[in-house]
């Protein structure tokens, strides 16, 4: 189609770009009247908070970048350099640091919410595949970024994490040496991780935009997790959620604060403020904490090779779990079996999180192995079992209906209450 | 419902499960620690009160000036200090004059003469402090082989900062009987493994300070940590003196976004 857009905006300015290219138009319908569940509880703010979250890394990273040096023998003392002598750098700096935490947080809230409300459920698969790209590419990104202060965790993660690759039979030592660039992590890393570590968080806007784009067809799923029947179950995007995802963001904005102004160094390892030394293991390599559940995986596992399929498989399963999943309702509100299993899942993640600070002896090693299986139990064989046998309870009309009956517009404050008691 | 009790269920074969396993791990981390005569853990660190610590913290200008003497003194003959300017020392309340005085009293690389003969000159402010050693290998050579670390941000890069540090300075004790020491180490309880090849660097009255103040190992050690807090930390005051700033702002946001929130959803109350 080619031709002009026959725009309704009133402001000359506003029309005449619009007539030419109509992306006020698209705003407007994507961002303002979009129609929107009115049921939505606090959860639904992480997705708002994430994409607040991915500009604020690109902000702080794009500062960072023009003081940084990526050489392994100036790049601890440019970090320091960036503390000390360049203006607000220390405020850059830790900003970037614990947003990276920060970031994570909202992530794995933002998918663990998706996980409880059937979010990934059919007609959503591709947009929670797109979820899980996401994911991936921040964990690559957050992975290589932590290597860039080249102090002895950033060292030796790295060499741990790329010597992993080693365990694929036949071609995974070439596989090791062409991703260091050389025989060992050096200098040739450090560049090629900074390039990367730039790059990604770019590609993440990428599939951010697809992921919205997925969103803006299917609409978003709801607490109850059944389909909108009619206009009166909806409310404009803006204004209802625009303010209600800004308290959200100034939550978020609050604990930010708290952690960069006043505990800094909350979530870092104090290792990594000795300088990279090769020749000097330290007495233990423990990843960031967003990466302990993974690395306790990892580790449960006898066998190198299998260590690392699990590793990796714990994030692969993520992708067919809307086909591993076989119930057809939605929201765990009315799964009273799934309800628990949830809750087991997180205790599941949570504790291998604690095996994966600890090191793997005695007690630490049978939780690992336990909390392992059981994650892997949980997708694998609860789910598509579970969906064949529970009796769901039965679902609301629409969803105007309950929100009628509980007198308020909105189940607000208390999410994930069952509505009925089994 | 058959399967009411589904995760329960479950939890308590996990638990089951674990405790199973466990016994037999418990029992061999007992067996090696009866092997072992030797103390493997160091004791928990005391924990002090630090003028820097919490939110409204700041850092005592008389204690990190003392501390800074030591450092002066004692410390920098065996530790560098890289990262630091001799004009950051403003920040522990030096005036501009002091600070002239104590970079002119050491000799700086300055580049080359006429001739193209490296030479040397008075420090300035804007001079990095110069480092004890001029490498690596001539600091260990001084040191029976063991690195005295750079002190820039010692305070961060040990659990424990400042607790730690104070342990360490005030930890040194004579071996337990029957202890084998390494030549030329020291007996320090929290050291890992004891053994540190640092000599005790602080006894009572191992500078003098002119305010006055009793310089015990417990003065002088916890002058010396804050110095070195400072030294790490820098930014520290300005840092909460924003946040407390940020917060309170964004307090007074949230409240008005809240209230704003609560206002444009009352009219779907039907
Ligand atoms: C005679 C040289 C010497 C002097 C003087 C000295 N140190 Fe050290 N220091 C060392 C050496 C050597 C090490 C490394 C010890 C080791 O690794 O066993 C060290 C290590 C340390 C450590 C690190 C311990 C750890 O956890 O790794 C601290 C803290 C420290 N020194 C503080 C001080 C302070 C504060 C002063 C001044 C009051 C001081 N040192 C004076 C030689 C010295
Ligand atoms: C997806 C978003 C991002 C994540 C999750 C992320 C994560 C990280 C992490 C964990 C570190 C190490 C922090 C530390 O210990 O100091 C880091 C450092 C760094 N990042 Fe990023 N980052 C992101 C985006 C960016 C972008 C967009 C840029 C540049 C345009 C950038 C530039 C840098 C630089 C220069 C450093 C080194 C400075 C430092 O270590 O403090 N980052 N990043």
């Amino acid at each position: 189609m080619v031709g002009l857009y026959k725009s309704d905006f009133k402001n000359p300015v506003v029309n005449w770009i619009d007539t030419r290219m109509p992306v006020f138009t698209l705003m407007q319908k994507e961002y303002a009247a979009f129609p929107t569940p009115k049921n939505f509880n606090y959860f639904w703010n992480f997705g708002a908070l994430a994409m607040v979250n991915l500009m604020i890394m690109i902000a702080t990273g794009v500062f960072l970048a023009m003081n940084y040096t990526p050489n392994v023998a100036m790049a601890f003392n440019s970090i320091e350099h960036i503390m000390r002598d360049v203006n607000w750098g220390w405020l850059i700096r830790y900003a970037h640091m614990n947003g990276a935490s920060m970031f994570f947080i909202v992530v794995y809230i933002h998918t663990f919410r998706g996980l409880y409300y059937g979010s990934y459920k059919a007609p959503r698969e591709l947009l929670w595949m797109l979820g899980v790209v996401i994911l991936l590419l921040m964990m690559a990104t957050a992975f290589m970024g932590y290597v860039l202060p080249w102090g002895q965790m950033s060292y030796w993660g790295a060499t741990v994490i790329t010597n992993l690759f080693s365990a694929i039979p036949l071609v995974g030592p070439s596989i090791v040496t062409w991703l260091w660039g050389g025989f060992s992590v050096d200098n040739a890393t450090l560049n090629r991780f900074y390039s990367l570590h730039y790059l990604l968080p770019f590609v993440i806007v990428g599939v951010v935009f697809f992921h919205v784009i997925a969103l803006h067809i299917t609409g978003s799923n709801n607490p109850l997790g059944i389909d909108v029947k009619s206009p009166q179950d909806t409310i404009p995007f803006h204004p209802y959620y625009t303010i209600k995802d800004s308290v959200g963001i100034c939550v978020y904005l609050l604990v930010f604060a708290a952690l960069v102004f006043f505990s800094p160094n909350f979530f870092a390892s104090p290792d990594n403020y000795i300088p990279a030394n090769p020749l000097q293991t330290p007495a233990e390599i423990v990843p960031e904490w967003y990466f302990l559940p993974f690395y306790a995986i990892l580790r449960s596992v006898p066998n190198k090779l299998g260590g690392v399929m699990m590793m990796f498989g714990s994030i692969m399963v993520l992708f067919v779990l809307p086909w591993l999943d076989t119930s057809p309702v939605r929201s765990a509100r009315f799964r009273p079996i799934y309800r628990q299993v949830f809750w087991l899942l997180v205790i599941a993640v949570l504790a291998l999180g604690a095996v994966g600070a600890h090191r793997p002896q005695g007690i630490w090693v049978v939780i690992g192995r336990v909390a392992t299986l059981y994650y892997f139990l949980h997708f694998l064989v609860i789910l598509p079992i579970l969906g064949k046998l529970e009796r769901p309870l039965p679902l609301p009309e629409s969803i105007s209906r309950p929100v009628i009956r509980g007198g308020g517009p909105m189940p607000g404050g208390a999410p994930a209450k069952p509505m009925e008691k089994p | 419902m058959r399967f009411k009790y589904v995760a329960p269920a479950l939890l308590l074969g996990a638990a089951l499960v674990t405790a199973l396993g466990a016994a037999p791990a418990a029992a061999q981390q007992d067996v090696a620690k009866f092997k072992q005569s030797q103390p493997t853990e160091a004791p928990s660190l005391p924990k002090l009160a630090w003028s820097f610590d919490g939110p409204f913290g700041t850092f005592d200008r008389a204690s990190a000036q003392r501390g800074f003497l030591i450092y002066q003194q004692v410390c920098s003959a065996c530790h560098s200090m890289d990262q630091l300017y001799y004009r950051n020392l403003s920040g522990i309340g030096l005036s501009e004059e002091q600070i002239k005085a104590i970079a002119a009293s050491v000799q700086v690389p300055g580049g080359v003469n006429d001739q193209g003969q490296p030479i040397e000159r008075p420090g300035l402010p804007s001079d990095h402090f110069k480092a004890p050693f001029p490498n690596e290998e001539a600091a260990r050579a001084a040191n029976n082989g063991a690195l005295p670390p750079d002190q820039s941000v010692l305070e961060l890069a040990r659990e424990g900062g400042p607790n730690y540090l104070y342990a360490i300075l005030t930890g040194y004790r004579d071996p337990p009987a029957g202890l084998k020491m390494q030549p030329g180490m020291s007996y320090n309880l929290y050291f890992p493994g004891f053994q540190i090849a640092m000599p005790q660097p602080l006894q009572d009255d191992s500078v003098q300070y002119t305010d006055g103040v009793k310089p015990t190992l417990d003065q002088e050690a916890k002058d010396v940590v804050t110095f070195l807090t400072w030294a790490a930390n820098p930014e520290m005051e300005e840092r909460k003196q924003t946040g407390v700033r940020v917060v309170l702002f964004l307090v007074f946001l949230t409240g008005v976004t809240y209230a704003t929130k609560r206002r444009i959803w009352s009219d779907l109350h039907h």
